[in-house]
């Protein structure tokens, strides 16, 4: 399967009277289609390696391979313009734009990108919700929405320009046992029927099972010998 | 477009604290306009009295520096030495001033008229007062002179009509209780003498002015001068009395005599307006300085309660640049709309002022607030507004652009 995330001897340092290192020596490889669940105790670094797997953060040692692209030595706009393209983010809080209604929020990636017209960036968004059960909802405002369908907007606005990524920090960390189970269910089809690559970070035993690989980061490092119970 | 969009959304979701921002712009550029008006109002109508009194420009038989002797103007370069001279006597008034004075109206924009001005002892009931006398052709002051307007009674036609006919002030005509058809002696320089009728009374509000001047027509004036077909001075208008510095030199160097401007005559008068210029726009700018802290306070608080806003939109894809967009257009919809508002609220004061009648202390008439409808200072009112506001606007946009997205997403989670 080709891979479409590679990265290779990733540090993370970051400066002060006394540098702290966060991350330390990881590689890594994301497949096409690869569900895979991030794990580890508090503050071993989980969030840290996700925000760089995620682009949203520069390595201070190590580079990262997006779909071929090595993208040491880019600057902020370039990053930002490959996130536009070609990874989408849930995080732990929805982080919808409150004013706007669902439908809106869903819009905003395709508007920013401007690869489709206005028409048919509302009939790819209604899809998207419709895909993920809350296109009944789709005039309303993130603020009447319950916390799953809120998550479950996040992850279809994640989707908006069709990524080759998806990126979750804690998906269900806020979430009820029956929707954390339909997000989870969600993120697992979507590797399955749309071949994307999922990366989440969670502490949920339940979730980390419906991965297909599970990899521990303790301070810093991936642990090799760890095995998922 | 989406980020006017997400800024028209900021702004409508928050309409109280945009409202109050607003009426910062609106009542700054409402009373930069008001005072804007006023001031050069006030400025406008100085000016004209102070020009519309004197001519723009006087050409006098004078020169501006003394002329040198022919045999300097020979050799500039060399040694001369002439002791014991005594320049030629310089026939007084201007020569061939018919042909000076239609060199003169061949410049574009301007009217002139010819003058002779000399002094004479005016005698009635056995006082007398010693006046100035000028010499003029009615129909040539009418364009050059404010007089006509300044006459309380007669006009002048009437010295038009009458060979032997003098217009005199409303001082001297008080002080020797004179008035139309009275009789007065004239006694000139040369000695000649001569009773005129009195045809027309002026009033300028000037004291010395109205008790000393007097017009006679310019052929009576020559021959009681006994000075036949001799102008001394040459009086012009112009269409833009701002020119006059510009047209007066160029006067001055078609004819060498010396020319002088309104605006060289009251040089200090104009310092004193510039120094109060300054002082007025610093004045007015730092009204709308203050209004433009209102837009920076807003801003400053959308972008403090928006960071989480901020940090979705860049980690999914928006550049910093985009998100600077979203808060500098906020900073220019606030300005356009208060700069809007706030000339049609300052046209509404300017209004306001100028219906208002004050009667000055020890004055005799209401006078009307001068205001002055320029339509730069509409344009200037709102260009500065704008500025400020996008001043205002950029430092929160600028705050914004740098959030780093992790910062906020590691605070959040």
């Amino acid at each position: 399967m080709s891979v479409v995330l590679r990265a290779l001897g990733l540090h993370k340092i970051l400066a002060g009277d006394v540098p702290t290192t966060l991350i330390k020596g990881v590689d890594l490889e994301i497949s096409a289609g690869e569900f895979v669940c991030i794990m580890g105790p508090s503050g071993s670094g989980k969030s840290s390696l996700l925000y760089l797997l995620g682009l949203l953060d520069v390595p201070t040692h190590g580079t990262i391979e997006l779909d071929g692209v090595n993208t040491q030595g880019f600057n902020d706009a370039q990053l930002t313009q490959l996130r536009l393209e070609k990874l989408g983010f849930v995080f732990q809080f929805h982080f919808l734009l409150s004013e706007f209604s669902v439908l809106d929020n869903v819009c905003l990636p395709m508007r920013r990108l401007g690869r489709w017209p206005e028409a048919q960036c509302r009939e790819r968004a209604m899809s998207l919700l419709t895909r993920l059960g809350v296109a009944a909802q789709a005039s309303k405002l993130p603020s009447q929405l319950s916390g799953g369908q809120r998550q479950r907007v996040a992850v279809a606005r994640a989707l908006a320009n069709d990524p080759l990524l998806l990126l979750a920090d804690e998906p269900t960390g806020n979430l009820d046992t029956v929707a954390s189970a339909n997000v989870r269910q969600i993120l697992h089809d979507l590797t399955r029927e749309l071949g994307k690559s999922v990366i989440a970070v969670t502490h949920d035993p339940k979730f980390a099972a419906a991965a297909d690989r599970r990899i521990n980061v303790v301070d810093g490092q991936i642990d090799p010998d760890w095995q998922p119970l | 477009m989406i980020a006017l969009n997400i800024a028209w959304t900021h702004l409508t979701s928050r309409k109280r604290q945009t409202a109050v921002s607003l009426v910062g712009v609106v009542l700054g550029v409402a009373f930069f306009l008001a005072v804007l008006a006023l001031m050069r109002g006030s400025e406008k109508d100085f000016i004209a009295r102070l020009i519309d009194n004197s001519p723009h420009i006087t050409v006098s038989d004078e020169f501006r520096t003394a002329r040198l002797q022919p045999a300097r103007v020979r050799w500039p370069d060399d040694l001369v030495e002439i002791v014991g001279l005594r320049p030629k006597n310089e026939t007084r008034g201007i020569r061939g001033w018919r042909y000076r004075l239609g060199q003169i109206e061949s410049l574009p924009g301007l009217r002139a008229a010819p003058v002779l001005v000399g002094s004479a002892v005016l005698l009635f009931a056995g006082q007398e007062q010693g006046i100035s006398l000028s010499g003029i052709v009615p129909a040539r002051m009418r364009g050059v002179s404010t007089i006509e307007e300044k006459l309380v009674e007669g006009s002048l036609d009437d010295l038009e009509a009458n060979p032997g006919g003098i217009i005199i002030g409303a001082g001297l005509a008080e002080k020797f209780s004179l008035r139309r058809g009275s009789t007065v002696n004239l006694v000139a320089g040369g000695g000649s003498n001569r009773s005129l009728t009195v045809v027309a009374i002026f009033r300028t509000g000037n004291a010395g002015y109205d008790e000393s001047q007097t017009y006679v027509l310019l052929k009576r004036a020559q021959l009681l001068l006994g000075r036949p077909d001799r102008v001394n001075r040459f009086i012009i208008k112009l269409a833009d009395a701002s020119q006059a510095l510009l047209v007066a030199s160029r006067i001055e160097a078609m004819g060498t005599y010396k020319a002088v401007s309104w605006a060289e005559a009251s040089e200090d008068i104009l310092n004193v307006l510039f120094v109060r210029n300054v002082i007025m726009y610093s004045v007015v700018s730092a009204i709308l300085l203050v209004a433009s802290f209102g837009i920076y306070n807003t801003l400053s608080t959308i972008v403090m309660e928006k960071t989480r806003d901020i940090a979705i939109l860049k980690s999914v894809g928006f550049q910093a640049r985009d998100i600077r967009h979203i808060f500098v257009l906020e900073g220019l919809i606030v300005g356009t709309l208060g700069s809007v508002l706030g000339l049609l609220v300052g046209a509404g004061l300017m209004q306001l002022m100028a219906s208002v009648q004050i009667r000055p202390p020890g004055g005799t008439a209401m006078v009307n607030l001068p205001v002055w409808w320029g339509g730069e200072q509409f344009l200037m009112a709102a260009g500065f507004a704008l500025l400020s506001c996008l001043l205002a606007a950029w430092l929160p946009a600028r705050k914004a652009g740098r959030l780093h997205p992790v910062d906020i997403l590691r605070g959040a989670t």
